[in-house]
């Protein structure tokens, strides 16, 4: 691993929903060129911490680093600008606008600026998309709709992309050919943040993983070495076999 | 086809049907409607509007009865003589429960519930002459049209177009009188006036006759759809051809407007003026509702805000203000009094925004409408008696100037053209900010506010942006407001006015600008707003209840608007947009492989 300063860094986060206290003492670093996964059940933390990454949930003690620098309690558009990029469970496009004023929509903040070239790379990676362009957003297939949100995120140029759940609602060959634009987004340099409940496919394409339960973290691992441990594959793996 | 015999009818389909004819007529005729409007002629001598609104019920309520719905995917049933059966017999019960009504009324004296249930009344739907007259006069009056109902459904399309559009035209010459007598005698055509209209008011035998033939005759030789035609083609025009085009028709929009006012009397011209302030209103909740899509039920609060500061500022009776400017549009002094006006609107925009910005949906209405309420009770309370002057307002709000031109309510020309010009720049902003990256923006957040959030749309910022645009716009319409009328009280801010500004968005179309242009037209030109009487000034009372039975059939026939954006008109039908996308694609195919289309 590189030495450089993490993307992203936890520092003993503590996050509470008024009185129920969601994440515990959390601490964790993303290194630039990493794929690291968050694993965890249903209500184990995992959609808050990337809340709190965003800043739409403010931690009640702890620092939220990003590049170095914390962020801790500032606006989302604020923390999205620092080149935090996210692509939300089950896509959430907008649906009635088309392909590409989601895409443009993607890159909000590079007010003023060209987005020929950003266009290009996406089309490069999603021919289908530039096919679609001038669609609704909500009539594409949800093979389709998983490209353009993510394509929508990349042209925010982030130096960190979140995913959040996405294998979820996706028929299994669409699992499988997701998590390989994931990979090949990852080999190109980007480094991505991602959120699971399938921790067999998710591991097998990570370098890293934490699994949080109950709102803390309970293992942290290489992914070969995650896969192979006892305890994770009986809590998560197990009923997948 | 196979034929069908004429007792081939879906009886419950007619009973309902003539239950609800019976019904409607009996409710109208019970709020007093038909004694009401009695006193206005149609068509001279034989049809009164009261009547009028009992005999539309049964040829529409026959018509709906031989109505069958088209089930998906299969061939349209077969018309015929069953059409006709289902029409009579709905016609008939609705008759029979009408006559029903008019035998209680005329039995019982049931005036303590029912007000409007006067022997003035039964006298009307007996024609004077006897309960049992009456009441078989009905039966077989509603029987007949009734069956008119059920002959119109068996009419091909065109015929029924014709039929419609010639009753249509009458209907609408006859109502029009006063507006139609008033550009006729501009350009002194007493003649035609004379053989239009009655001397006493109603449009004449031969005059209707004419009219009917004229606009029977235009249906028949026209093809339908000419406002689809235009849209294409205005579709495949390039960039420079739109342009062109646009400067073109705009140029004539702009003659219209200056030219129109000076050829129609005083009373169109202050009809005009109302439109115009509800318009400059409505364009602003449009940002707030179309755009951004927050629902505002407080938008009063900004019109009374922008009323109470001109007047404030202009008015020599004003409780707190002592210097007195003069509101002239062409001099310095008066953009201060405009600047202070926008200033004013913006803080208070600001002020209620910010609280209520973090709600969504309905509680955002709720709290709206809250605020809305309170801006009007603290005009009105006599603890700020001092400064806003209470129940009382404020009086003697001086005219406005546009250099040495007057702008006052005595001449409602003059307002017309000021609000115009404000009308113009309010379209002008809309336009701009809609196709900017903020109009971008408020649009995802109306999609999808989190997700807006994720993009690095600052959310927050977005909405009060379009609350504070709408309050602006809102503000001017109050400015103008308060110099036309030259007094504001607190009673002239009720909630009633946040309510007509949002149906004439939503009929108009939410989101789009010509849609809410025409939904101002006709819901002030036509109906009238809240206090002020509009062409059908005869309906008063009654207005309320139209506009609700106006926004009830929008919803369930139009609901993206008279003229919606294109982007609602997605969202309202998307799932017939995806299924007459599958189905062209499949008609494609079959003609592909060489089949008859089924």
């Amino acid at each position: 691993m590189t030495t450089d300063t993490p993307v992203l860094e936890f520092r003993n986060v503590h996050t509470h929903y008024g009185p129920v206290h969601v994440l515990k003492d959390v601490s964790m670093e993303i290194r630039p060129g990493e794929l690291v996964c968050l694993l965890g059940g249903n209500a184990s933390g995992k959609t808050t911490t990337l809340k709190t990454i965003l800043g739409m949930v403010v931690p009640s003690s702890g620092d939220v680093l990003v590049d170095g620098e914390v962020v801790t309690g500032k606006s989302t558009a604020e923390i999205v600008a620092r080149g935090v990029s996210m692509v939300p469970e089950n896509r959430r496009l907008f649906k009635r606008m088309t392909v590409l004023e989601n895409l443009e929509i993607g890159a909000y903040l590079r007010e003023g600026e060209d987005l020929e070239e950003d266009l290009e790379r996406i089309f490069e990676m999603f021919p289908r998309v530039k096919e679609r362009l001038h669609q609704k957003a909500g009539t594409l297939s949800g093979g389709e709709q998983q490209m353009v949100a993510v394509g929508r995120a990349l042209m925010a140029r982030p130096k960190l992309l979140l995913m959040d759940e996405p294998s979820m609602g996706l028929a299994p060959i669409l699992v499988q050919q997701n998590f390989e634009i994931i990979q090949q987004i990852n080999e190109a340099g980007m480094t991505i943040f991602m959120v699971e409940q399938n921790a067999n496919m998710a591991l097998s394409i990570a370098d890293r993983g934490y699994v949080l339960q109950t709102g803390q973290i309970v293992l942290a691992d290489t992914a070969e070495r995650l896969l192979a441990n006892e305890d994770l594959r009986r809590a998560y793996l197990g009923e997948l076999e | 086809m196979t034929a069908r015999p004429a007792t081939d009818v879906d009886w419950g389909r007619v009973r309902a049907w003539g239950l609800y004819g019976g019904l409607t007529m009996a409710f109208i005729a019970a709020i007093g409607m038909v004694e009401s409007l009695d006193a206005r002629m149609m068509v001279h001598p034989v049809l009164s509007l009261g009547y009028l609104f009992l005999l539309w019920a049964p040829p529409a309520f026959g018509y709906a009865a031989a109505y069958e719905p088209v089930k998906e995917g299969m061939a349209a049933p077969a018309k015929g003589a069953r059409d006709l059966v289902a029409g009579a017999v709905a016609g008939l019960l609705a008759g029979a429960v009408f006559g029903l009504f008019i035998v209680v009324a005329a039995t019982f004296d049931l005036r303590e519930v029912f007000v409007k249930l006067s022997p003035v009344l039964v006298d009307l739907l007996t024609f004077g002459r006897g309960v049992g007259f009456g009441v078989a006069t009905w039966i077989v009056l509603s029987t007949g049209l009734g069956l008119v109902g059920g002959l119109l459904h068996v009419l091909p399309e065109r015929g029924r177009a014709a039929v419609f559009n010639a009753l249509a035209a009458v209907f609408v010459v006859a109502l029009l009188e006063l507006a139609v007598v008033d550009v006729l005698e501009t350009f002194r055509l007493e003649a035609v006036e004379r053989f239009l209209y009655a001397p006493n008011g109603g449009i004449t035998i031969p005059g209707a006759v004419v009219v009917a033939l004229v606009a029977g005759f235009v249906t028949l030789r026209t093809t339908g759809g000419a406002v689809l035609r235009f849209r294409s083609r205005y579709a495949a025009m390039t960039g420079e051809e739109r342009r062109r085009f646009g400067v073109r028709w705009g140029l004539v929009a702009i003659a219209g407007l200056v030219v129109f006012p000076m050829i129609v009397g005083g009373l169109t011209n202050e009809l005009l003026a109302n439109v115009g302030l509800f318009l400059l209103m409505a364009l602003g909740l449009n940002l707030v509702v179309g755009y951004a899509g927050l629902l505002d039920l407080g938008y009063v609060a900004f019109f009374a805000v922008g009323a109470y500061t001109t007047a404030l500022l202009t008015s020599p009776l004003s409780p707190t203000l002592k210097p007195m400017f003069r509101l002239d549009l062409l001099t310095v002094e008066g953009w201060v009094v405009m600047a202070i006006v926008i200033a004013v609107a913006a803080l208070s925009g600001l002020v209620i925004g910010t609280p209520v910005i973090r709600l969504r949906g309905d509680y955002l209405a709720i709290v709206t409408l809250g605020f809305g309420e309170i801006v009007r009770i603290l005009f009105l309370s006599d603890w700020l008696a001092p400064l806003f002057g209470g129940a009382q307002g404020i009086r003697n709000i001086p005219p406005g100037y546009l250099g040495p031109i007057k702008v006052a309510g005595t001449s409602p020309q003059t307002i017309f053209y000021v609000v115009t010009i404000f009308v113009g720049i309010a379209i002008y902003v809309a336009w701009r900010l809609y196709h900017s990256r903020i109009g971008r923006a408020w649009a995802a957040l109306r999609e999808d506010e989190d997700v807006a959030e994720a993009m690095g749309i600052d959310t927050t910022r977005m909405k009060l942006l379009a609350f504070v645009t709408g309050a602006i716009l809102a503000s001017f319409s109050g400015m103008i407001f308060a110099v036309k009328v030259g007094s504001v009280f607190p009673s002239s801010f009720k909630l009633i006015v946040s309510i007509i500004v949002l149906v004439i968005v939503i009929v108009g179309g939410m989101g789009s600008i010509p849609g809410v242009v025409i939904g101002a037209v006709v819901l002030i030109g036509v109906l009238g707003g809240p206090t002020q009487p509009g062409l059908l000034a005869e309906f008063g009372e009654f207005k309320l209840l139209l506009y609700g039975v106006l926004l009830v059939v929008m919803m369930l026939r139009r609901p993206e608007g008279l003229w919606p954006s294109v982007q609602r008109q997605r969202e309202l039908h998307q799932e017939e947009f995806l299924q007459d996308a599958w189905l062209k694609t499949e008609a494609a195919q079959a003609a592909a492989r060489g089949e008859a289309p089924s």
